[in-house]
């Protein structure tokens, strides 16, 4: 072979590759989280609440799913720093005689646990959804997304209703927490796959046309080899940041949906429940039912769409 | 198998692409429908270890021609056909798997070619996977090693990612995926027109030293006639979708006949400063949308005829050569 065609080597090889985890510390994202210190507080915000959540088990004075554990003569009890406050209750307790704080940490963990899960089933499907389309294109094309815009013009929240409403005539006869867990999930997720369907389909109209794709479709690979094998990891960068956005969206749906009535039962409290029912007695006077599960709701949703933002701001090198 | 038969054979290749609006607007617009003949009545045919190149301006089919060799497009009309099978008729799969293998192409722009989030080795091993070339990864990691020695490259550039290359390394690398499969034909589309001049010597020589080492056949896109020079066998020179001569390189650079390929030569710049008077190119290429009547090249013709705008002339061949052209003798 011709010497000149040899490849000058300027990296150099002597040193071992270093891990994936010292690279990452090292990167530009890193040092754009730790430059704001919003970002910061969101973050530390979020990990102590998600730490706290599914520790409840641990954590919680006391388990509020367990009905013998439950005394209604403790009903409304008012916080330890009031008169009448009792120390088994540290944040009081609600109309069932359940503790709030309790209360609190297991519904954190459903409201968590239904978002991700929402976000994960939503994502799955508007990925799979929007990359047919935009890979496949024409009639596939127009069908899809002509679904999308007709989802579109209803707001979420109604769909989800909608979807939450039929399911759960559907199964009527499981009237339990876990069923009624499982419904939320999928309607919460169908209510926002729109969102994932058009970006996805966006970037891969312009993935399809690359001339990696033409390779593959040169060596006869099959049409869904080439989308989740070579697109699909070229179009996910985007849709990372709106599922972190949409976590904050999903949680708020959920806690509204229990709010309503048609979310998690009473006996399985999520803090959008709590909130329902704290609300009834809030001109009584009886604050703590609304104030604590409605400030964990929000600082909750508000670290996770700081993070959002952020995550957002930093992937995209243009607003830097 | 007659020895002297050509490796590929194109007989009457056309494309159109259908270039009008939606069908509501057409209807409420009332306009017709727009056909671009982007490719008409190509033919050509490319002998073993040969290489043909096919030069042309922007638009005048050249990539449309290699995508319906290759089996990327369909065409409307026409033939190719590879060793003795005919690549658009075959239906049985595995034939055309067979004749898959033996067909890679490399493409233009080196930084869309390879996956950007693929690892090299992955990139270079999809073939050899496709079409099982080898057992076992440890086969096809030696495997994937050679063809990186092979292009030049160092055996551990498997482990990284194509951003982390050069433009003139990932077209190596692109050269190292299109011989994974071990193919006897390969379609290069403008191969170097995204590199550096400095770094198109390289690839170019490198595509010729694999030629001669595994006994290639090629088909070259590009719109460089010095590059051509270096690189073709036999030249095809194309004008608005159709093929308006076909020569040996050596001939058609001594004795261009076509009035649009003498255009061409007639620009390039001459490095001897022989003080030659040199003549510009005039106009530009017709929209294939409505080309003109007759020869397409006619209204940039110094030597246009009467007839010239009325009939389109039919490509002659004789003693290895196609001209088409009403104003000069074969």
């Amino acid at each position: 072979m011709n010497d000149s065609s040899a490849p000058k080597d300027v990296l150099d090889r002597s040193k071992p590759p270093r891990s994936r985890l010292a690279r990452s510390l090292d990167s530009d994202i890193a040092a754009s989280f730790l430059r704001s210190r919003v970002v910061v507080a969101a973050g530390i915000a979020a990990a102590l609440m998600v730490l706290a959540a599914f520790g409840a088990p641990l954590l919680a004075p006391s388990n509020p799913y367990d009905l013998n554990s439950v005394n209604l003569l403790d009903a409304n009890t008012p916080p330890v720093w009031h008169k009448d406050g009792d120390r088994r209750f540290l944040l009081g307790s609600d109309n069932q005689g359940r503790d709030i704080l309790s209360t609190m940490l297991y519904g954190t963990r459903s409201s968590i646990l239904i978002g991700l899960l929402a976000v994960a089933f939503a994502l799955t499907l508007g990925v799979s959804l929007g990359l047919i389309a935009g890979y496949v294109g024409g009639r596939v094309d127009s069908v899809i997304m002509r679904v999308a815009d007709v989802q579109l013009t209803f707001p979420a929240i109604l769909t989800a209703l909608l979807v939450d409403g039929v399911a759960s005539v559907m199964f009527k006869n499981q009237s339990g927490g876990t069923t009624k867990f499982w419904i939320l999930v999928f309607s919460i997720g169908l209510s926002y796959w729109v969102q994932y369907a058009r970006t996805v389909r966006g970037v891969t109209l312009v993935e399809r046309n690359k001339e990696y794709v033409q390779a593959a479709r040169l060596i006869g690979m099959n049409q869904f080899s080439i989308m989740f094998r070579h697109v699909l990891p070229n179009v996910l960068s985007p849709v990372l940041v709106i599922a972190t956005i949409n976590l904050a969206l999903a949680i708020i749906t959920e806690a509204t949906l229990s709010f309503l009535g048609v979310g998690l039962p009473p006996t399985t409290p999520s803090l959008g429940t709590m909130i329902g029912t704290g609300n009834e007695f809030l001109l009584s006077g009886d604050y703590w039912m609304v104030l604590f599960p409605g400030l964990t709701l929000a600082i909750l949703v508000l670290s996770v769409n700081l993070l959002g933002d952020w995550l957002r701001d930093a992937l995209n090198p243009k607003l830097r | 198998m007659k020895p002297e038969r050509p490796l590929v054979d194109v007989q009457g290749l056309s494309r159109v692409f259908d270039a009008s609006k939606p069908w509501l607007n057409r209807m409420l617009e009332g306009e017709q429908r727009m056909l671009l003949k982007a490719v008409q009545d190509v033919s050509l045919q490319i002998g073993r270890r040969e290489t043909f190149a096919l030069v042309g301006e922007s638009g005048s089919g050249k990539s449309t021609v290699a995508k319906m060799v290759v089996g990327l497009l369909q065409p409307t009309a026409g033939r190719v056909t590879i060793d003795g099978v005919d690549m658009w008729k075959t239906t049985a799969s595995d034939e055309m798997t067979a004749l898959r293998r033996r067909i890679q192409m490399i493409f233009q722009d080196p930084y869309a070619s390879l996956n950007p989030r693929w690892r090299v080795g992955a990139i270079i091993a999809d073939p050899l996977n496709a079409f099982g070339l080898t057992k076992g990864r440890d086969e096809t990691e030696a495997k994937v090693a050679e063809l990186l020695r092979l292009v030049g490259l160092d055996p551990a550039d498997m482990h990284k990612y194509p951003h982390e290359f050069s433009g003139g390394q990932r077209q190596r690398i692109c050269i190292a995926r299109a011989l994974s499969s071990n193919p006897e034909f390969l379609v290069c589309d403008e191969p170097t027109s995204a590199l550096d001049v400095s770094v198109q010597a390289q690839i170019l020589n490198l595509m010729r030293d694999l030629q001669d080492q595994l006994g290639l056949t090629y088909l070259f896109i590009s719109h460089n006639l010095a590059v051509v020079r270096h690189m073709a066998t036999r030249i095809g020179v194309m004008y608005l979708g159709r093929l308006v001569e076909s020569q040996p390189s050596a001939e058609l650079f001594k004795a261009p006949r076509h009035p649009y390929t003498r255009m061409l030569l007639d620009a390039v710049p001459d490095l001897k400063m022989s003080g030659r008077q040199r003549r510009m190119i005039e106009g530009e290429i017709p929209n294939p949308i409505s080309p003109p009547a007759g020869c397409a090249f006619h209204p940039r013709c110094p030597l246009a005829l009467d007839r010239c705008r009325v009939d389109v002339p039919t490509p002659f061949a004789s003693g290895g050569r196609t001209l088409a052209c009403h104003a000069v003798e074969v």
